[in-house]
């Protein structure tokens, strides 16, 4: 049984990460093909940071995450704390709003989106399809995300020790900022990792709201539309070795505090 | 009433980015070019009751996969030891956070007719098989890409269950199968109720992997909405009233899979 056991669970495991293995082991192939190998070379890496389409798509992915994750965090840990101190109904009726995002088919929050940006960039000339309605759009899909790892950071939070800091004379702003802040640090910064990962990765919701701004998911799609080119693969090994390094210091932080994991909010 | 200061920037943000648009989604579905009333666009999505039909069933039966693929899973994980959980689970993560357009891309060059499958099969010489481009490899597609979206959830619950519980049956006199049935398998509802609909939703709303794997033979609800928005034959009225529909169906779909959650509740 136990051997049972191993033999299903590296099944599972292969059939996961074959098509990475894949893609990594092609980037080193000496050749256009995808399924002959042709011998070792790293030419494609090269090419792959000669390629201005790439290099653009890339400084435009990373710009969107970078900003966006910011604001979704802020705005996301703001909400948090004031859905905390809410009245019970209310506290209901906003992670009804919050989970609205979460639960929408990604296509329909996308159209969604692409219908307010074109309607207002009709009529009040505002909202121009392009990097920053990907930002306004990358934000609202990353707070949910966001206030779902802080709130059970503040839920375990001890609220004596607020309102010691407070009777010790600290107003309500240096209590929030010298007390509660850092003991909900770990679930924002989780909040701000997941986010700029959810937005780098990104496809569906940048295809309605993107207009003409080629980010990297949308540059990959419209290769794998045409003759693919092996930087593509490249450019995923490094992308791929990037998230991985971003996934271990997620949990490698969760492991030093375990009741910060996201899916203990299923 | 009192709204909290540090609330009201989420508030508005999600009023103007999450509200307004799903308004708009019923508006433009219920409107002409012109700006009237109509019911017209919800009546011409039932011409596309097929491709419901179509992206219904693909959706399903994914999802059934994934239950039937992920449930031992789950039920093994929870089973080896708790130090060694965390890292199963990690490594589960990561192929989920990695470009899916990109692995989904890379399945392609396996099942492609002259890919690496067909490679393998020719070399130790048998005929090469027709693999893309048909609904299997549609749902191979979504099963890779949603599988974990099963197996957490329904690991999470078993690996909360209680240990007395499934002792106190053995004790009993219950043998292994006995007590899977009924007492495990019973109090794991709650997860495999939340990976069907985490599994379902996605699937059935996907257009990329039909689009990858199915090579446009097989048109699915999502290529029917991007075709209105983005596609050649701009229609965002249709476009909008498909959508609608899609959302009412999933919301029915979360309803009944909720009563089915809170009943198996009611009983045990």
């Amino acid at each position: 049984m136990k051997f049972f056991r191993k033999i299903y669970m590296f099944l599972i495991f292969l059939f996961l990460y074959a098509p990475i293995f894949v893609l990594m082991v092609f980037s080193f192939n000496d050749s256009k093909s995808r399924a002959t190998w042709h011998g070792f070379t790293f030419k494609w890496y090269h090419r792959l940071f000669e390629n201005n389409d790439i290099l653009s798509a890339f400084y435009s992915t990373m710009l969107i995450a970078a900003i966006s994750s910011v604001i979704a965090t802020i705005l996301g840990t703001m909400a948090a704390v004031g859905i905390m101190k809410s009245k019970k109904w209310q506290r209901k009726m906003i992670m009804n709003i919050t989970n609205l995002p979460m639960i929408n088919p990604e296509i329909v929050t996308g159209v969604s989106l692409m219908l307010l940006f074109v309607f207002l960039y009709n009529h009040f000339g505002i909202f121009k399809p392009g990097i920053v309605t990907l930002i306004f759009a990358h934000t609202t899909f990353c707070l949910p995300y966001v206030i779902l790892s802080v709130m059970p950071k503040l839920r375990q939070m001890d609220s004596h020790i607020y309102e010691a800091a407070l009777d010790l004379g600290c107003n309500p702003t240096k209590s929030f900022f010298k007390v509660v802040l850092p003991q909900i640090m770990p679930g924002i910064v989780t909040g701000l990792i997941m986010s700029f990962t959810m937005s780098i990765d990104d496809f569906v919701i940048s295809y309605f709201t993107g207009g003409t701004t080629q980010t990297l998911p949308i540059a990959v799609y419209s290769m794998t539309r045409k003759m693919v080119s092996p930087e593509i693969n490249a450019l995923s090994t490094i992308l791929f070795l990037v998230v991985f390094v971003l996934l271990i210091v997620i949990n490698l932080r969760r492991e030093k505090d375990k009741n910060s994991s996201i899916y203990s909010e299923y | 009433m009192k709204i909290r200061l540090t609330l009201l920037p989420y508030l508005i943000w999600s009023a103007v980015f999450v509200i307004i648009p799903l308004m708009l989604v019923i508006i433009f579905a219920f409107s002409t070019p012109e700006g009237n009333f109509t019911f017209n666009n919800i009546i011409l999505v039932g011409k596309y009751s097929y491709v419901f039909l179509k992206s219904i069933v693909l959706g399903l039966v994914s999802t059934i996969v994934c239950i039937c693929v992920g449930y031992p899973m789950a039920y093994f994980i929870s089973k080896i030891k708790a130090k060694y959980q965390n890292v199963v689970i990690m490594l589960l993560m990561i192929p989920m956070w990695t470009s899916f357009l990109l692995r989904t891309y890379s399945w392609m060059t396996i099942l492609e007719y002259n890919g690496l499958i067909n490679k393998f099969l020719s070399s130790v010489g048998i005929s090469k098989i027709n693999m893309i481009n048909t609904p299997g490899a549609i749902v191979l597609g979504m099963v890779y890409n949603f599988l974990p979206y099963m197996i957490l959830p329904i690991y999470t619950i078993l690996a909360k269950t209680d240990e007395k519980v499934i002792e106190a049956a053995q004790d009993l006199g219950a043998n292994n199968l006995k007590v899977f049935w009924k007492v495990i398998f019973p109090l794991s509802i709650p997860g495999v109720v939340s990976g069907f609909t985490m599994v379902f939703v996605p699937s059935v709303s996907t257009f990329i992997i039909s689009k990858m794997l199915g090579g446009g033979s097989i048109f699915v609800i999502g290529d029917l909405i991007e075709m209105q928005f983005l596609g050649n034959t701009y229609n965002p009225y249709l476009g909008s009233a498909i959508s609608l529909v899609l959302m009412l169906m999933i919301v029915i779909c979360m309803g009944i899979m909720n009563q089915l959650d809170s009943e198996e509740n009611a009983n045990t």
